[in-house]
């Protein structure tokens, strides 16, 4: 009885273990990354695993270990001691810093991505002069780009739903705002996620290095469509994207604006 | 000092069964109570916790229900449920994306409110706190018999919701406005909400009732010689979730209250201006001066700050006992002190003071200001450090055990093993950065279930197992209970194991179909692996529920203390009767005394004069 509890025990560590060296070939791990911040993101997020695997093996394996070695068909009594200081103060003391070590780290790309204060000021777009405003809706997205003037909420606007289409290796700004409940921005690809909060206008910066076409996902709950709340992220090279946006405007403009709105 | 010495003085060391009958330390009617008054209208606290139980146990099948029609629809997206035809006529059997947010919505809600906070702090707190302390009863036995009661309507509301028109609530268990607060934004936001709403409440003040009991017991009752630090940890850890109840509550209380104004009197705590839902603008709008927005001008993000500065606390009042019911059964089990109790009791109340102030880790991608997420970040990977101290502490007390494998020990053994994973896997998201990718995937279901499932759950079978005989003076089955403990636990660790790599390949929480984008078409086959596991681990259950009458009324018969324990409830009858101890009690030490050399035993009972 006992070999066996110890060996269920000590499959929490080993399959634990195993299941994670083996999911990125059994395509259970990220997605590709195409934005400029994701690496980092990725990098912080194996930095804890490797922390947390370390203590993960170390603590289920002592577990187990305990569990068979201090057996009661052991002779005699078991030792008696209520405690050790020492123990207690080098176990408070190492995971401490260790802690504060996780903590510190996550600060720069933290404030990297979501400080407004850190968001793109030299490039064409900013947080005053947007790429477009991405409105969330029950159960769908909009995309309103700016028109020729570069300003949002003028009648040279134009406004498309489903897609939008962003020019890669530039530093891109854009506003999020909700018409109705709490959504959320998702581009698994981009590692980045903002709610979108109705009542507010948040600005959000991206940076996508590689062309394609990228699931845009809404990650709150937003009522019995949200899981078909999907929209697409698709990032082109400038020309592409200088095209793409004349196209939008000739739609646009020939449908006439009913759809607007 | 007096009193003490006289009750040393006639209180020798007494082997089980050998005490005298009759009530010593207090006055209490021994005339026999009719069935109403012992089972229905009881001040006992052993009663009571046995209504908490019972109720607890019912709920945690319904809600284990629900889990498995959500992970059939992951699993097979819009396929009809088998034999299931007559209750969903209008689609056939399957699933419809309403039904689905109402699933796990009141999926999370009744296993949070109605089966976990009962079970740990209702059923145990109740039956174990006076015992454990060698006390009567309750201080305030009747407003205990309330606490109960003021689960009643709580029943009644949470269970009508699934009546109402548009069925119950489907905003998730945290709710947030204004998907919860506006009619048109969902069906479940028609009556189901304020079903919601009013149930939630009434929770509430039955946990109210509870904690202030408790809490006053604690400190008001104990008996002579029992200091706090001579207390189980079991104890510490109820009364220090007593404490967060008491403090936490009232937000919790104030914003479901904010809320309801919300959604019956158009009052606009939650709802912004200008909202056009379902192409209606809500008829909060509709009032004042320029008809619109009169009465909204609120903050989503205060209904979230205020849920949260309650449910984070609240995910401690989840497991803090099951820590101290861990504590207490590895000890005896192993026959080892508690390794470091004075670590624990100091780990316990730092993670209850710093889970007033980590509430904003919900919330790093919410809107709200990211330097506060960068502070709320570095409080959050610190209530790792005490929950770290909790674990080596119960890996000490193995240490250099006599570790005897029953089924209580299997369980507690076993929560640690769950704790562990689920309190690691909580650093990745209290990571800010992290957090921006994995906030709202299958990693956070991941997470919550090892802490709250793995965790909590396996401890309160382990509490079930190890307290039943005091419950009911027979011991449960081991053989069963190990064939409940086997199956439970490998089939619990394929179901939720998993899905911490589902999160990362971005699955989120709460879709319907999350094969509707094509990220996540090729994650079906291991969703379909999770939904079979999870199906086997409901199956297993049934070992226990099977284990649990039977042994109620044919398990083998023990005396007072079948695993020669050393703390105040194995002093009592198996099961005590009416004002609990049949002898004076006078406690000279600690509940941990094991191993003494002192003694040619392997224990001390806390009553032991030496
Ligand atoms: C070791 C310390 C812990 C840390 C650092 C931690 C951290 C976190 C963080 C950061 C989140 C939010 C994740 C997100 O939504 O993106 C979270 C969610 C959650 N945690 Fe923990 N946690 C810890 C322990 C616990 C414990 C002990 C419990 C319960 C017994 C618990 C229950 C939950 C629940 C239920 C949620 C999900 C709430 C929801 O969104 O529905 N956690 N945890
Ligand atoms: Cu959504
Ligand atoms: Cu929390």
């Amino acid at each position: 009885m006992r070999y066996f509890f110890t060996l269920m025990l000590l499959l929490v560590p080993i399959l634990g273990v195993w299941t994670f060296v083996e999911a990125d070939r059994w395509q259970l791990w990220f997605p590709q990354n195409v934005s400029s911040f994701g690496a980092e993101i990725d990098g912080l997020f194996d930095l804890i695993m490797y922390m947390v695997g370390f203590t993960f093996i170390v603590t289920e394996v002592a577990l187990a270990w305990f569990v068979f070695k201090y057996s009661a068909n052991r002779p005699g009594k078991g030792a008696f001691t209520h405690g050790s200081h020492k123990l207690e103060m080098i176990w408070t003391a190492i995971p401490a810093v260790a802690l504060l070590f996780i903590a510190f780290a996550q600060m720069e790309t933290w404030a990297k991505v979501k400080f407004e204060s850190n968001f793109p000021k030299e490039g064409k777009y900013t947080k005053e002069r947007p790429i477009a405003e991405l409105w969330a809706s029950q159960f769908d997205w909009r995309v309103r780009y700016p028109g020729d003037d570069g300003v949002i909420g003028t009648v040279d606007d134009l406004e498309r739903s489903y897609e939008f289409v962003v020019p890669v290796n530039t530093d891109v700004v854009f506003h999020l705002r909700s018409r109705d409940v709490i959504h959320s921005f998702f581009v698994p690809e981009f590692r980045l996620k903002q709610d979108v909060l109705p009542g507010h206008t948040i600005p959000v910066w991206f940076r996508a290095e590689k062309e394609g076409i990228y699931d845009l996902v809404c990650a709150e709950l937003c009522g019995w469509g949200h899981y078909k709340m999907s929209g697409r992220m698709t990032v082109v090279s400038q020309a592409d994207f200088d095209k793409r946006m004349a196209d939008i405007k000739a739609e646009w403009f020939s449908n006439g604006k009913e759809q607007g709105q | 000092m007096s009193q003490a010495t006289t009750h040393a003085a006639n209180s020798p060391h007494l082997e089980p069964g050998e005490g005298e009958a009759g009530t010593v330390r207090e006055h209490h009617d021994h005339h026999e109570l009719g069935f109403l008054r012992k089972w229905i209208f009881s001040v006992d606290h052993k009663v009571i916790g046995m209504q908490f139980l019972f109720s607890g146990l019912v709920f945690l099948a319904l809600g284990g229900l629900m889990a498995m029609a959500i992970r059939y629809q992951l699993a097979w997206p819009w396929r009809p449920m088998p034999g299931l035809a007559w209750m969903f006529p209008a689609t056939g059997g399957a699933i419809s994306p309403e039904f689905y947010t109402m699933l796990f919505t009141m999926h999370g809600t009744i296993m949070i409110f109605f089966v976990m906070i009962p079970l740990l702090t209702g059923a145990f707190g109740n039956f174990l706190i006076p015992l454990m302390i060698g006390a009567p009863d309750m201080a305030f036995p009747r407003l205990n018999m309330f606490g109960y009661w003021a689960m009643v309507p709580a029943f009644f509301f949470i269970l009508l919701g699934f009546f109402v028109e548009g069925g119950h609530a489907a905003g998730g268990w945290t709710s947030y406005p204004p998907l919860s607060t506006i009619e048109a934004a969902a069906p479940g936001s028609l009556t189901g909400q304020t079903c919601w709403l009013l149930g939630l409440t009434w929770v509430g003040v039955s946990s109210m009732m509870g904690a202030v009991n408790y809490v006053t017991t604690i400190v008001k009752m104990r008996a002579p010689g029992l200091t706090m630090m001579r207390l189980p940890l079991t104890i510490w850890s109820l009364m220090i979730t007593s404490l967060l109840q008491l403090f936490a509550l009232p937000v919790l209380t104030a914003a479901s209250i904010l809320q309801l104004l919300d959604r019956t009197l158009n009052t606009g705590f939650f709802t912004p201006t200008n909202l056009q839902v379902n192409n209606i603008t809500p008829d909060s709008f509709l009032y004042g001066a320029d008809s619109v927005g009169a009465a909204a001008g609120g903050q989503p993000l205060l209904w979230q700050h205020l849920f949260w500065f309650y449910s984070h606390p609240a995910v401690y009042i989840l497991v803090l006992p099951a820590m101290g019911f861990t504590s207490d059964i590895l000890a005896v089990h192993a026959r080892k002190s508690v390794f470091g109790y004075k670590p624990m009791v100091y780990s316990l109340c730092a993670i209850a003071g710093l889970g007033f102030i980590v509430w904003g880790h919900h919330m790093f991608t919410s809107g709200m200001n990211p330097a506060l997420g960068m502070t709320f970040m570095v409080s959050t990977v610190m209530i790792a450090l005490p929950s770290a101290i909790k674990v080596f502490n119960w890996l000490g007390t193995l240490w250099g055990g006599r570790i005897h494998l029953r089924t209580p020990m299997l369980f507690a053994c076993a929560f640690v093993s769950m704790f562990i994973i689920g309190g690691l896997s909580g650093i990745w998201m209290a990571a800010t950065p992290v957090d921006i990718y994995i906030h709202d995937t299958y990693i956070v279901v991941a997470h919550f279930h090892y802490v709250v499932f793995a965790g909590s759950l396996f401890a309160i079978f382990a509490a079930v197992y190890h307290w039943f005989p005091k419950m009911f003076g027979r011991v449960m089955n081991e053989t069963v209970g190990k064939i409940h403990f086997v199956g439970s636990f490998i089939f619990t660790n394929m179901t939720f194991y998993m899905m911490h790599q589902v999160g990362v390949a971005g699955l989120m929480r709460r879709t319907a179909d999350p094969y509707a984008y094509d990220v996540y078409q090729h994650l079906q086959p291991i969703n379909e692996f999770i939904t079979i596991s999870a199906f086997c681990m409901f199956a297993w259950q049934i070992f226990f529920v099977v284990n649990f009458f039977h042994s109620m009324f044919w398990g083998k018969r023990v005396g007072r203390n079948p695993w020669n324990a050393a703390s105040l409830e194995w002093d009592a009858p198996s099961p005590p009767g009416h004002g609990n101890f049949d002898r004076p009690l006078e406690v000279y030490r600690g509940a941990y005394e094991f191993n003494s050399p002192e003694v040619a035993e392997d224990f001390i009972p806390q009553t032991r004069k030496l």
